[in-house]
């Protein structure tokens, strides 16, 4: 990138929000990561999707710089709006990002609040460390963001111990505290796994109005495909640390045209379903994984060539696809 | 199997009014007459004083597991389901109301002999603590198969091999501890070790939650192939709507203690009577819907229920003689049964005319057996 | 909430390998991932070797005294030095190496024992029985193990068997605290459950499912408990209630040397020196047996 081009992305949106490419994340001999790309434009929302080992948590975490450098590999860029590289920022660069300008809501509430201190000292301290706000002007804001996220008598909550609030309401907090400072991305991992549906329904409608409202991107980490579909402009499929498929999740969960993709889509349970058809077998491990596309070994269309070569992630159309023998056009 | 022929003779109070035939195999696997649960604890009121209260997990549950059934248990956390489980399993004894296998009390009956603790299985959600993790998967498997006396020493190499390969597992996991395989092996381990006994009815606390969706695709398949196979009668505990229709031909939905609706899965998911299993309908994600409204507010605590209707707090067709007594189960239509004053899709349903005024309710809710009735 | 968890750790792929795929990442040897492991199993076996051909090994004979060879430094004929009779202090730590052992061994056995004994009563009893056992293990463990020692030992007297008791006795206590946590936290497992669903009688679930399950951790607690008995037991011959001289035991050649620290401070610290190396040898050989074999541990590499 140059300049002129990070000029422009301050100037307009000729430039998405983030732009991530080749990413890739080695713990000592697993490569957990292996070239990824996506990109996110400001506004978007985008759902990594896939199964447990396809590094959609780790990708969501490296965007947060809660990857250490001793802890893994990490080659590739990753660029957000005018910070060129990710990669290699220092950890007082992430201190101005982290919290401020990403921000990121955990799968498990009850482990990510700090069970000493009150939902309210929490939320005060994060106001008053990362906007510098005075101790009654935090508190202030802080009964705000509370009711902003649907909490009733947040006055009284604001007193409460994480531990008394049921799980939803904990990931309420979660929410209000990911979005203390207006953040332009959130990062969401699997922000509803534990929680009941009709709870699940409500936090994911609460963060969509919530990042609508602010005019700010973000990425769910989500296993579930239906609600990635209800709820995300793009989708993003990964297995194994690659990418799939990615474009606009209408189109893609559709008329799925990669094999996992469409593979995924067919062990979903909706109610009403009569016969499921899954592959047998999973995901091998990283010592036996194919050289060439990691979806080889249960891949229905899979030719020779795919074992030994690594499609390429390319465009069609609107979406990206890597897959040498993909399902016909729709 | 059990011996039906030596129960018979104690079963007359269990004899359900819709069971015309009185052949002992026509009595229901598992009845529970109005089972209360209740718990006590305590907790603090004011400084250093604590005052003891009763919490009732359980209150007036009414089911009925016929032989060869497949029942959907569904409810949220804290509705009363594992509890429910742990009555049947006769691990907890109801504070109120009856229990029965085969028409004995379920105490008794796992007391008197190992007949019922054959027959039952039971697979845990927790598929990995519920494996000794000291003990190998052959010995595992074993276990049940030289308790039960099903086979002799020299013999059991083979069995275990046999029901690997049932379950669909490769014969050299055999010599592997739990702790080495896969979240989807150790799943299906507990299912090969739930089978080696040869059960009648297998009872599933969330047995596919938690899993990637292939291998929750697998384990279905294998637990309808096994259903089939074996004529299993199924009990099992799910939150997922689609789990439930893909395996279960009955559904119970429960909330807060409560079953509030029964049927058929799929008249009860397409039109669902009571507000809660609407709202639950439409909480399950489906591709490319909007996110509906979901259903305000939180279930509330056992500890202070709501006066009347325990539903009326969060149901969006609230009216006022909701608040004021509680709805029991009733039947709505043909094998369905629902707990509310003002069913919806009431109007489509033949027995609609008949919507019972809270006296007959009780009336008809007090036969003992046909309250939760859900026929197969 | 497997799936999440799982994918937080992308390194514990949950592959199915029902595909066949027969083969099994080799694992390196302990050995080779634990240099400080291994170094310091080098380092007890050392010790071990030295107890038991003590009298092939050591260059003089322990007691023996020599006026000529007093209070000689380290170097020349007396690899160690000599002590203030003339004994020569590195046969008597080759000789020491065996009470230290010995002790610390049959110390910790009786420990063990007692241990098992009472934490599987304490932890499996209920009512009345089990506030009688916990008041009981409380007390042992009021003490600490060291005054407990002397405390036995002023009942017994003095002698390498007596220490051996008394060390042992005062470790009853820790152990079977261990022991009881160790089979509360088992009975509250789902696997007893189950195996109670399945009508399996009591006393079989205690013997196949509780006491192999309790039985493994005791094991990883003797290795990290030698080296407190060892210590303990050396502080009673430093005390001068341990074991009685000429023995060649640790404790007693410290407290020997005390009084000519400052101009002959390798009587003293030689004696020490052994001692603080075996410690800290079976205090590494302890911690790795412990993260090697623990499967809650294991699982998560």
């Amino acid at each position: 990138m140059t300049a002129p081009d990070a000029h422009q992305a301050a100037a307009g949106d000729a430039l998405p929000l983030l732009a991530v490419e080749g990413l890739t994340l080695e713990r000592g001999p697993s490569r957990i990561l292996d070239g990824v790309s996506l990109t996110l434009g400001r506004g978007e929302t985008l759902a990594l999707v896939g199964e447990s080992g396809a590094g959609k948590s780790t990708i969501a975490f490296a965007l947060m710089g809660l990857i250490g450098k001793g802890e893994a590999k990490i080659a590739g860029r990753m660029r957000f709006d005018e910070v060129e590289d990710l990669v290699s920022l220092n950890e007082r660069g992430w201190g101005r990002l982290r919290g401020r300008r990403i921000a990121m809501v955990f799968q498990d509430a009850g482990a990510a609040l700090d069970p000493c201190y009150t939902v309210g000292g929490q939320l005060v301290s994060v106001l008053r460390r990362q906007l510098g706000l005075s101790r009654a002007k935090a508190r202030e804001r802080a009964l705000e963001l509370l009711e902003g996220v649907g909490i009733n008598d947040a006055e009284a909550r604001l007193s409460a111990y994480p531990h008394e609030l049921s799980g939803g309401m904990q990931q309420r907090v979660m929410v209000a505290i990911a979005l203390a400072c207006n953040p332009e991305l959130l990062l969401a991992d699997e922000p509803t796994s534990a929680l009941d549906v009709t709870i699940q329904a409500q936090i994911i409608r609460l963060i969509l109005t919530e990042i609508r409202a602010r005019g700010a991107s973000c990425v769910f980490v989500l296993h579930d495909l239906a609600l990635a579909s209800q709820s995300c402009d793009k989708i993003v499929v990964l297995y194994a640390g690659q990418v799939m498929e990615a474009g606009p999740s209408r189109g893609i969960l559709e008329h799925p045209r990669h094999p996992y993709t469409r593979l995924l889509k067919s062990c979903v349970l909706e109610i009403g379903t009569e016969t499921l058809d899954p592959p047998e077998g999973g995901v091998p491990s990283y010592g036996d994984m194919p050289a060439g596309c990691r979806f080889a070994t249960r891949c229905p269309n899979a030719l020779p060539r795919c074992f030994a070569e690594r499609p390429v992630l390319a465009a069609e159309g609107e979406r990206l696809i890597a897959c040498f023998n993909p399902e016909p056009r729709q | 199997m059990t011996k039906p022929g030596t129960a018979a003779p104690a079963a007359s109070p269990a004899q359900g009014t819709n069971a015309p035939g009185t052949g002992a195999s026509d009595r229901p696997v598992f009845e529970l007459l109005d089972v209360e649960k209740r718990f006590t604890v305590s907790r603090p009121a004011g400084f250093l004083k604590r005052e003891k209260r009763s919490l009732a997990a359980l209150d007036g549950v009414r089911l009925t597991v016929r032989r060869g059934a497949s029942i959907a248990l569904v409810g949220e956390s804290g509705s009363g389901k594992s509890t429910l489980l742990r009555v049947l399993l006769g691990l907890a004894e109801p504070s109120d109301g009856k229990a029965l296998y085969l028409g004995q009390p379920v105490k008794e009956v796992r007391a008197k002999s190992r007949d019922f603790a054959r027959s039952v299985a039971m697979i845990y959600q927790d598929a990995r603590a519920s494996l000794d993790p000291r003990m190998t998967v052959s010995a595992l498997i074993a276990e049940p198969l030289l308790h039960f006396g099903l086979c002799g020493r020299e013999a059991v190499g083979e069995r275990v091999a046999a029901l690997l390969t049932r379950v669909g597992l490769p014969a050299e996991i055999a010599g592997r501890y739990p702790a080495a395989l896969s979240g989807g092996q150790v799943r299906r381990v507990a299912i090969a070790r739930a089978l080696a006994a040869e059960p009648t009815v297998l009872i599933a606390d969330e047995a596919v939650s938690g899993l990637d969706v292939s291998t929750q695709a697998q384990l279905l398949n294998l637990l309808r192939g096994l259903k089939r196979e074996m004529g299993l009668t199924l009990l099992f505990i799910t939150h997922d709507l689609g789990v439930a229709s893909y395996l279960c031909e009955e559904i119970a939905i429960m909330y807060l203690g409560r079953i509030v609706e029964t049927g058929p899965t799929d008249a009860v998911l397409s039109a669902p009577a009571h507000p809660y299993s609407l709202a639950l309908r439409r909480a399950a994600p489906e591709f490319f819907a909007p996110i509906t409204d979901p259903l305000e507010g939180e279930i509330p605590s056992p500890l202070d229920l709501p006066p009347g209707c325990r539903f009326a707090t969060r149901c969006p067709f609230v009216e006022d003689d909701c608040r004021s007594a509680e709805p029991i189960l009733a039947p709505v239509a043909r094998g369905r049964t629902v707990a509310c004053r003002h069913p919806l899709n009431a109007e489509d349903s033949p027995v609609s005319p008949q919507m019972p005024a809270p006296a007959v309710t009780h009336a008809v809710g007090s036969r003992p057996g046909e309250g939760a009735e859900v026929s197969a | 909430m497997a799936v999440s968890e799982a994918s937080l750790d992308p390194s514990v792929v949950p592959a199915e390998k029902a595909a066949g795929t027969t083969k099994k990442p080799r694992r390196r040897s302990v050995f080779l991932r634990r240099p400080f492991f291994s170094l310091a199993l080098l380092v007890a076996l050392g010790f071990v070797v030295c107890a038991v051909f003590a009298p092939y090994i050591a260059p003089y004979d322990p007691t023996v005294q020599s006026i000529e060879a007093m209070m000689q430094p380290p170097g020349g004929a007396h690899l160690l030095g000599t002590d203030s009779f003339g004994k020569d202090i590195l046969s008597r730590i080759i000789f020491g190496a065996r009470y230290a052992l010995t002790i610390g061994v049959f110390a910790v056995l009786i420990g063990a024992c007692g241990g098992l004994v009472l934490g599987v009563a304490a932890g499996l009893s209920t009512g009345w029985l089990e506030w009688a056992l916990m008041r009981l293990i409380d007390s042992i463990l009021a003490l600490p193990s060291l005054i407990l020692a002397i405390a036995v030992i002023a009942i017994l007297g003095q002698g390498v068997d007596k220490v051996i008791l008394a060390v042992g006795i005062s470790l009853v206590g820790p152990f079977s605290r261990t022991v009881r946590s160790d089979v509360l936290q088992v009975k509250a497992q789902l696997f007893i459950e189950a195996a109670h669903l399945m009508s399996i009688p009591r006393l079989t679930v205690i013997r196949r499912h509780i006491l192999p399950n309790v039985f493994f951790p005791l094991l990883v607690q003797i290795t990290v408990r030698i080296s407190e008995a060892i210590l303990v037991s050396s502080s009673l011959s430093f005390l001068g209630i341990g074991v009685s001289p000429p023995t060649p035991d640790w404790g007693l050649m410290i407290a020997e040397g005390r009084g000519f620290v400052s101009f002959a401070p390798w009587m003293s610290g030689m004696p020490g020196m052994a001692l603080a190396i075996l410690l800290v040898a079976l205090a590494i050989v302890g911690d790795a047996v412990r993260e090697e074999f623990d499967p809650k541990m294991k699982r998560a590499q």
